[in-house]
């Protein structure tokens, strides 16, 4: 078992109330696993401080050997801001980062793979489109064909399938299949725990601490649901230093 | 016909070195400024115009009208009012627009004192409105540098800029780049309006940053369309602001941001990107 990802005592949070708190575990290279959990679990705080946006206020993530050019993130579509006025082209292409940094041109090549991953998610034809244009369905395409472009060895879903339609939804599983059967690792926040029983081999059930993690039908327990629950519920504004942390 | 719209430029080298001037600043402020309104910061712009103030007076008091003296002043006030309210910001509770308010109007009352104390009510009304047609080569070679500049500073920082603004979750997990290009960007930005300071004045040099920028929005969907649009805005109201202030004898900087102004006014009426005439007039949807 070789391992892609480690958390050792890992905490994150921010302005030191931990939205994480004391994760150890690890993630197998190829693994497929999706990540669980009500909202405020700490799903896209971990999922964050994974690909290095947020720093762990203790404890750590070892990457075990990845580069951050290594890690493809599709963050959550709130995130983006829609009314910005770049295309469907320049957003896609932005995948390319890895090969042209901060200013290297764009040339044949770059221009073919940018059209061919367009095709790929069935967009064709919306090159020009400004982003603002697009339904949510739209968007979510655009941004997994950004991530086919970044040709990374870890892709961190941040709720890939949210608000969009089934049939994009199996659309673009089935890109995730593809990257699996590739050996790439991925993560994938997810709400829709059917999708996750059916199409998961793994899962961690997370409530700003682990739950519980194994196989579908091990972890997604009306039991385990319902402690997640309560332990997301447990936040306190008013809450005293952590004496983990201080031991 | 020529004695209206070229015999000034022609006749009188003060006209000529005020259209190089504006033009110089328009090819900078124009990126500069569509940036700051892309990523919803245009009241910043105006606040750190302010922010000179005091530097520039400063420089004033310490080396009279000298262009390196008042230049230094502002960018150092200029760029320490961006760093402070930022600390201000972070380390209390206080929003950064809010911080930035409270310093610009400190630095605007200190500077207006400073002028005031040293120098007489013409030296307050440059500080505020600026010179446009008195600018000599020094001040020249100054904006045609600090546009090479910041076209050169923005080649290299124009993918992190425009990706911090679209998506910066992304940004962050590709590089690093987002936030050394905000700091650049701000001393693009002081740089600019120093650079504007010298022909328009503290009150009006972040006119020709902002005011090309928005009309940029109303006609053209993509950012470089916009970048081309505020340019070109800037460097017609510098040309049509001359003239009108040349055959009227209208102050040349208003005259300037007033004939912008005038072209906001007509986009915001006809622009076809969200204009106000083209959303009202009735026409047949398209197939698909």
């Amino acid at each position: 078992m070789v391992p892609q990802l480690v958390f050792r005592d890992l905490t994150l949070g921010y302005e030191r109330h931990p939205a994480i708190h004391h994760l150890d575990g690890m993630v197998e290279r190829g693994a497929l696993m999706a990540v669980v959990g009500p909202n405020g679990a700490g799903k896209s705080t971990l999922f964050k401080g994974i690909v290095g946006i947020l720093s762990p206020l203790s404890g750590r993530v070892d990457r075990c050997g990845l580069d951050r050019r290594d890690i493809a993130y599709l963050p959550q579509v709130a995130e983006i801001d829609r009314t910005f006025p770049i295309s469907v082209y320049d957003l896609v292409a932005m995948g390319l980062w890895r090969q042209t940094g901060l200013f290297a041109g764009i040339g044949t090549r770059e221009r073919d793979r940018v059209h061919h991953a367009l095709a790929a998610v069935g967009l064709t034809g919306f090159e020009k489109r400004p982003i603002g244009n697009l339904s949510g369905g739209q968007l979510q395409r655009v941004l997994f064909a950004r991530l086919l472009l970044q040709d990374a060895r870890l892709i961190v879903l941040d709720e890939p399938f949210n608000a969009i339609d089934t049939k994009t939804a199996d659309d673009l599983f089935g890109l995730v299949r593809r990257w699996h059967g590739e050996g790439r690792t991925i993560l994938a926040a997810l709400h829709d725990i059917e999708m996750v029983r059916t199409s998961f081999p793994e899962v961690l059930l997370l409530a700003r601490e682990a739950v519980a993690r194994g196989t579908p039908a091990d972890v997604l327990t009306p039991g385990n649901l319902q402690k997640a629950r309560r332990m997301c519920e447990a936040f306190d504004d008013d809450a005293g230093e952590c004496r983990v942390a201080a031991e | 016909m020529y004695d209206l719209l070229i015999g000034p430029f022609q006749e009188f080298e003060f006209m000529r070195r005020a259209l190089a001037g504006t033009i110089a600043l328009s090819f900078g402020a124009g990126p500069v400024g569509v940036i700051l309104m892309l990523r919803r910061m245009s009241l910043v712009g105006d606040t750190m115009a302010h922010a000179i103030l005091p530097g520039a007076a400063i420089g004033f008091m310490v080396a009279g009208l000298d262009l390196f003296a008042m230049t230094v002043g502002g960018l150092i006030a200029g760029l320490t009012v961006a760093l402070l309210a930022g600390v201000v910001a972070r380390v209390t509770d206080l929003k950064e627009d809010a911080s930035l308010a409270a310093f610009f109007l400190m630095s605007l009352a200190l500077g207006v004192t400073i002028v005031s104390m040293r120098g007489s009510n013409v030296d307050l009304l440059n500080f505020l409105f600026g010179s446009v047609l008195a600018l000599d080569d020094p001040t020249l070679i100054l904006m045609a540098s600090i546009t090479t500049l910041s076209l050169t500073v923005l080649a290299v920082i124009w993918r992190p800029l425009v990706l911090d603004c679209v998506d910066p979750g992304f940004l962050r997990s590709v590089s690093r780049a987002g936030a050394p290009a905000h700091i650049a960007f701000l001393a693009l930005l002081v740089l600019n309006l120093v650079g504007g300071f010298h022909a328009l004045g503290t009150l009006l040099s972040v006119g020709i940053v902002i005011v090309p920028a928005t009309v940029g929005r109303f006609w053209a969907r993509e950012v470089t369309g916009m970048v081309a649009v505020a340019v070109a805005t800037g460097v017609i109201s510098g040309y049509v602001g001359l003239l009108v202030s040349f055959h009227t004898g209208a102050p040349s900087g208003p005259a300037i941001i007033l004939v912008a102004a005038a072209i906001y006014v007509g986009s915001v009426l006809f622009g076809p990107v969200g204009g106000v005439v083209p959303r009202l007039l009735p026409r047949r949807h398209l197939e698909a």
